[in-house]
């Protein structure tokens, strides 16, 4: 079941551009899309699994970016090299604040995360020396991976999509491994769970720095393929909207979340077509789905197609 | 260097009037219905923007600013009814989403009809600024303390001293006992909606003559009244507005002293440090979790 959801959506990740070449919403919106799909199924892996909302992971998002902008900009650093230490920076601050702040719960916890994504975001605007302030870096060379020299839109999205399946592979296992039940048990009661011997904060902690290495990873990609950065791609907004892909595409599903993503970069796309009104759809949609559906498009819509099927088969019992 | 402070001192007990009225909305509709209203920023946001259409439109300014507050009180409750009341149940995340949709809605709305220009009230009496020791206050921020000192003494006095305030309380208590003893617990939740919508929008009337108004204005403003919701306690109405005050005079002083460009940053850093040392916040109830 999990390795034919897999292979499907690879199938259909790899024939979209031959179906469609050099079509703008595969070639273009896919990027996107799989880059959202990347911190989506990331994030997912905190809020859905381990039961702790995050309102903050735009900065985790924008580490990755700016350690990129500026170790191979600044300082001529290889692509690869600046990746790795955008992920080992930002793995390492999530490492120190995820003790402290996860002991938080609920609201406290969105306080709090939301707080730390506006002051990585300050900083961003303000510390010009570093980031170029508010006008952001432009003149990021390509991603070059080994000598191939990431460039022009299809590289990008065979880059991405790669990327994007190797994220769920990876979520999928660790779901399916020891941490990933251990997560679950912490979501369901801390309390029972640490009288299992499950150590719950070292639990928490690893699905906290684990989802801010899957952030840092998509802003490393995201920062050589826009070959440009500002403080703008990492609001809060952005925050809110990350937070919004996991929950829209259900929680605790990482096909879900990556649903999520897609869904919501499309909506995006298609909305601007309205304009003036884009806000507006935009916040009532937001409001109508998670009214009628709690639990998400995905898991939602599944199981009204379960719940219809089973109508269905009932009745042809009967008869 | 006394005046300076004194002057920071005073602009931050004036900004944080306003968060701290914006954290008692929080704290009133967390109180009633367990849900943290991301929108109340955007009542803030809609009391301002509808006085300045109504004063466009010819009305004068108390008239304006009353028929505003009653038109977002108005909103307040439409969010309850249709939007809170049919997620009933839903977990802390979907509520957070609820209301975070709601105020992209409304804010997309107020874009819709009055653009993205930005706007600001005439002060209420002059702008002569006042001398007060070595530091100057404006007569409007006089207002904003006098106004939030009246409104705050009479959200106290409601919970505390009338019945309808205290079976409010009862809903936040347990709302299944409430509904025993004979309290219509739907009544209820609409009321704190539309209160806590009147008390945003009067914050966002009282400050517009200091800080301009856009469609945007209310997001900034939002946090910072969440902000000082969770640092009093989430829950503990006057918890909020020691909550708010405090915030905006650290706030003032990070501005004066450290920089200004930090100026959000600083707020947050407090916000953080104190929910690092105190997860519940300075004023909140320690509870226990049941198993």
């Amino acid at each position: 079941m999990r390795l034919a959801g897999f292979g499907a959506f690879a199938a259909g990740v790899t024939l979209l551009p031959v179906l469609f070449p050099d079509n703008y919403f595969v070639t273009v919106v896919g990027v996107s899309a799989g880059l959202h799909v990347i911190l989506a199924v990331g994030l997912n892996l905190l809020i859905g699994y381990a039961g702790q909302i995050s309102l903050g992971h735009a900065a985790f998002f924008g580490m990755g970016a700016y350690a990129s902008a500026i170790l191979t900009t600044r300082h001529a650093w290889p692509s690869l090299l600046a990746m790795a230490a955008g992920l080992l920076i930002a793995g390492s601050i999530a490492w120190l604040l995820a003790r402290p702040i996860l002991r938080l719960r609920g609201h406290y916890l969105a306080m709090a995360t939301l707080g730390f994504g506006i002051i990585v975001h300050v900083v961003m605007v303000q510390a010009t020396g570093w980031t170029g302030g508010p006008d952001g870096m432009a003149g990021i060379p390509p991603l070059n991976l080994l000598g191939w020299e990431v460039d022009g839109d299809r590289r990008w999205y065979g880059v991405v999509s790669a990327a994007a399946l190797l994220t769920i592979w990876l979520s999928l296992n660790i779901v399916d491994s020891r941490v990933g039940r251990a997560l679950r048990a912490v979501r369901g009661s801390e309390f029972a769970a640490q009288m299992m011997g499950i150590d719950a904060a070292g639990a928490k902690t690893q699905a906290f720095v684990v989802s801010a290495l899957f952030a840092a990873f998509a802003g490393s990609l995201f920062a050589h393929q826009q070959a440009f950065v500002s403080p703008d791609s990492f609001s809060l907004m952005v925050s809110v909207d990350l937070v919004i892909m996991v929950v829209l595409g259900g929680m605790a599903s990482t096909f879900g979340a990556a649903f999520g993503a897609i869904a919501l970069t499309l909506l995006n796309e298609g909305l601007v077509v309205f304009e003036d009104y884009e806000m507006l759809i935009h916040g009532a949609l937001l409001m109508i789905v998670m009214i009628f559906l709690p639990q998400g498009l995905f898991v939602g819509l599944s199981q009204v197609g379960r719940r219809l099927s089973a109508v269905f088969y009932c009745q042809t019992e009967k008869r | 260097m006394p005046e300076q402070l004194l002057q920071f001192l005073a602009t931050g007990v004036t900004v944080g009037s306003i968060y701290a009225l914006v954290g008692l909305g929080f704290a009133l509709i967390y109180n009633a219905s367990d849900v943290v209203n991301f929108a109340q920023g955007e009542f803030v946001m809609l009391g301002a923007m509808t006085t300045v259409a109504l004063l466009g439109a010819g009305l004068p300014l108390v008239l304006a600013a009353v028929v505003a507050t009653l038109l977002t009180a108005l909103v307040g409750l439409l969010l309850e009814r249709f939007a809170i009341e049919p997620a009933a149940g839903a977990s802390v995340v979907s509520t957070i989403i609820i209301t975070i949709g709601a105020a992209i809605f409304l804010r997309g709305g107020v874009l819709l009809l009055w653009g993205k220009g930005f706007h600001a009230l005439p002060p209420f009496t002059g702008d002569t600024p006042i001398r007060l020791g070595g530091a100057t206050l404006l007569p409007q921020s006089l207002w904003v303390l006098g106004v939030t000192a009246l409104l705050v003494a009479l959200v106290h006095a409601f919970f505390n001293r009338t019945l309808l305030g205290k079976a409010l309380l009862a809903c936040s208590f347990n709302r299944n006992a409430a509904q025993l003893v004979g309290i219509n617990v739907r009544v209820m939740l609409r009321l704190a909606y539309a209160l806590s919508a009147a008390l945003g929008a009067l914050a966002g009337i009282l400050v517009a003559p200091i800080t301009f108004t856009s469609y945007e204005a209310g997001v900034m403003l939002g946090l910072k009244g969440f902000s000082a919701a969770i640092v009093g306690g989430i829950g503990n109405p006057m918890g909020a507005v020691a909550g708010g005050l405090l915030l905006g005079v650290l706030e003032s002083l990070g501005a004066g002293l450290i920089s200004s460009g930090y100026k959000d940053a600083i707020a947050f850093l407090f916000v953080l440090m104190v929910l690092f040392f105190e997860p519940t916040g300075l004023f909140g109830h320690k509870t226990a979790e049941r198993v």
